[in-house]
């Protein structure tokens, strides 16, 4: 297979177009890495290292080099994540109002801990720093929805909205 | 007589009850400050505006804002190559929920300010470090950039003049430390968010080698006003010594959390009772971190005390992003203490020893006292490492400097706390059922 085809089946044809249209604002290709890789997370849910190494290709720049600033991130996944990413703030306006309880609840209804994907896929669990909504703590997201004023009892009933 | 503003961040938002539109914000003559200066202003007539105005930087370190535009270097002296202006909307100290709020409600205003901040240093290269997690932000702005953009108000040729700025929104990866602007600089050209030695300073030496102006969301947000309402109105606007108005927010245990537009110099005790309704029944105030996670406690003593730089810097503390968090009596001093020390922790770089393996390190001892493991002597241990790797100068940047600020006061504050954890050999807060 020719470079060009190899990197195609590795990131599709929009993936390419949108990282090239990031380019066109930077004075270098290398400077993409983290919209890339942004882009390709968007799509694929998390980045493996096929896409890391088409990424780093596309971009013109060593794989390591990439994974060293992919590792950096808290939002660059290097492992599969779940249908839905919970991540629950542990900052500390959250931790007054009572976050603590909060991820128990939330823990106990699933059956798996912090940082772990549940058996079935559906949810994978973060802890995150302030999510900039303190005066609504404690808050967490789910996907890219902002939920606030949690409580424990709350929680059955908010994670049921999501399959 | 024309009554001016007293709110110039958010009345329009308070006049529209939600999102100001385009439509919305030019009713309310948005864009005309923008307007006025670029097609009939000098970059340093406006320069000296904000300098006469005395707007100090609203990201926590309250640099004027003027005088580091000023250190820009002008004409050939540049050399060849962009210039740029980097909105800092990484906002992520904890407590600190003041920039969400001004880029999902009033988007226009951000992007007005920043035109205007764009011309007066002469870039034509302007970015948005926005915060990843900010979902909303990114929609808001994505939206009143298109809208701006298919004006005219932004890209080629503004209002119809010679100058033309290209303004785009980078979207971080996520870490505390992106929002040091150097550590921001890196992160924004694609590499792992690492602060640089300074100097140089990003306005000599920023983006890409080039000069660089980092300013603060609300910072930005403030200078529509000013070319607007003119110098002698933002600074009667301050109460005390400072110029302007802030926004004030409180989280924590008090009837309204929120956040307020009040003029700077507001006091502390009126921002808890007045604006956020005072503490819950059966919740005394203890302690309070005035401007977030990175600033030393202040107590029920500094309540009097106007929340502007120069007071609460002789007390001790900083204003920082003057979102304050309320720490109440049910609260353990040693485990809130925890809860900061593993953010910094977790949120240090790497890069440098004292900071990447002094602060779990604290962080661990942190934990023994609270789970009854405390040694006699732990606590002079904890001053002694806490102010060493606090020391500006010991460590690469100012992280764990603003790490060190809420232990080293809580050590003061609450000593007794501490304390008793040691002689009791455990945590008398859990104790009591808390
Ligand atoms: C560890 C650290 C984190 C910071 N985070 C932020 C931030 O999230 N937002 C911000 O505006 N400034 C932040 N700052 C301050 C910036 O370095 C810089 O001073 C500021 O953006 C300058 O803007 P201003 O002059 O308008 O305040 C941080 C500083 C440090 C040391
Ligand atoms: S003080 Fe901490 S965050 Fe700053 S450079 Fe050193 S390791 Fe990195
Ligand atoms: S501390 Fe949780 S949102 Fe700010």
């Amino acid at each position: 297979m020719s470079e060009v085809s190899q990197l195609i089946e590795a990131l599709s044809v929009e993936e390419v177009d949108a990282i090239e249209a990031e380019i066109t604002h930077l004075p270098n290709r290398e400077s993409a890495a983290i919209e890339a890789m942004r882009i390709v997370q968007e799509k694929r849910g998390w980045i493996s290292d096929e896409s890391l190494r088409a990424i780093a290709r596309l971009l013109g720049m060593s794989t390591e080099a990439l994974d060293s600033i992919a590792t950096f991130y808290n939002l660059i996944f290097r492992k599969p994540v779940g249908r839905h990413v919970l991540m629950l703030c542990d900052s500390v306006s959250c931790y007054v109002m009572g976050c603590d309880k909060v991820r128990t609840a939330v823990c106990d209804q699933l059956g798996v801990e912090m940082g772990e994907t549940t058996p079935d896929g559906r949810f994978t669990l973060l802890p995150i720093v302030c999510l900039g909504a303190c005066d609504r703590a404690p808050v967490m997201t789910i996907d890219e929805e902002l939920i606030t004023h949690l409580s424990a009892d709350s929680i059955p009933d908010i994670l049921s909205g999501f399959d | 007589m024309v009554t001016l503003s007293t709110k110039p961040l958010t009345e329009r938002v308070e006049a529209v009850g939600g999102v100001v539109d385009m439509a919305a914000y030019e009713n309310a003559g948005g864009y005309e400050a923008a307007r006025q200066a670029i097609t009939k202003s000098e970059p340093e007539a406006v320069q000296g505006l904000v300098k006469d105005a005395d707007l100090r930087g609203r990201g926590g370190a309250g640099f004027p804002t003027g005088v580091k535009w000023g250190f820009v270097p002008k004409g050939d002296a540049a050399g060849p190559g962009h210039k740029y202006l980097v909105c800092n909307a990484d906002e992520m100290e904890p407590g600190t929920f003041k920039d969400r709020y001004l880029m999902e409600m009033d988007p226009h205003l951000l992007i007005e300010g920043m035109l205007i901040a764009a011309f007066a240093i002469g870039a034509d290269k302007a970015y948005i470090f926005l915060r990843g997690e900010y979902h909303e932000s990114f929609k808001q702005l994505y939206s009143a950039l298109a809208d701006a953009s298919e004006k005219g108000y932004v890209g080629q040729n503004v209002f119809g003049s010679d100058f033309s700025v290209d303004l785009v929104i980078h979207r971080s990866g996520g870490r505390y430390i992106c929002g040091e602007e150097t550590a921001l600089l890196n992160a924004l050209e694609g590499k792992r968010g690492q602060p640089r030695t300074k100097p140089p300073f990003p306005p000599a030496s920023g983006a890409w080698g080039r000069p660089t102006i980092v300013n603060n969301v609300e910072t930005l947000c403030n200078v529509p006003g000013i070319l607007k309402n003119g110098v002698d109105w933002f600074r009667d606007l301050g109460i005390g010594n400072d110029s302007g108005t802030k926004l004030y927010g409180v989280s924590g245990r008090v009837k309204r959390p929120g956040l307020w537009e009040l003029p700077i110099g507001t006091t502390i005790r009126e921002i808890i009772e007045e604006h956020a309704g005072g503490m819950q029944d059966g919740y005394k105030l203890r302690g309070i971190l005035p401007g977030g996670a990175s600033t030393d406690f202040l107590t029920i003593e500094h309540l009097d005390l106007p929340m502007d730089y120069g007071s609460i810097q002789a007390a001790g503390s900083r204003m920082g992003t003057g979102t304050m968090i309320l720490m109440d009596d049910s609260i353990c001093p040693v485990a809130i203490s925890i809860n900061l020390q593993h953010f910094f922790a977790q949120e240090s770089c790497g890069f440098c020893t004292p900071c990447r393996e002094g602060l779990p390190w604290l962080e661990q001892l942190l934990i023994d006292i609270e789970e009854g493991r405390g040694q006699p002597g732990d606590l002079e241990l904890l001053d002694g490492n806490a102010a060493f790797i606090g020391a500006p100068g010991n460590t690469f940047c100012l992280h764990a400097t603003g790490a060190m600020e809420p232990l080293l006061s809580a050590l003061r504050c609450f000593r007794e706390d501490f304390e008793a954890h040691i002689e009791s050999g455990g945590c008398p807060y859990r104790e009591r059922g808390h």
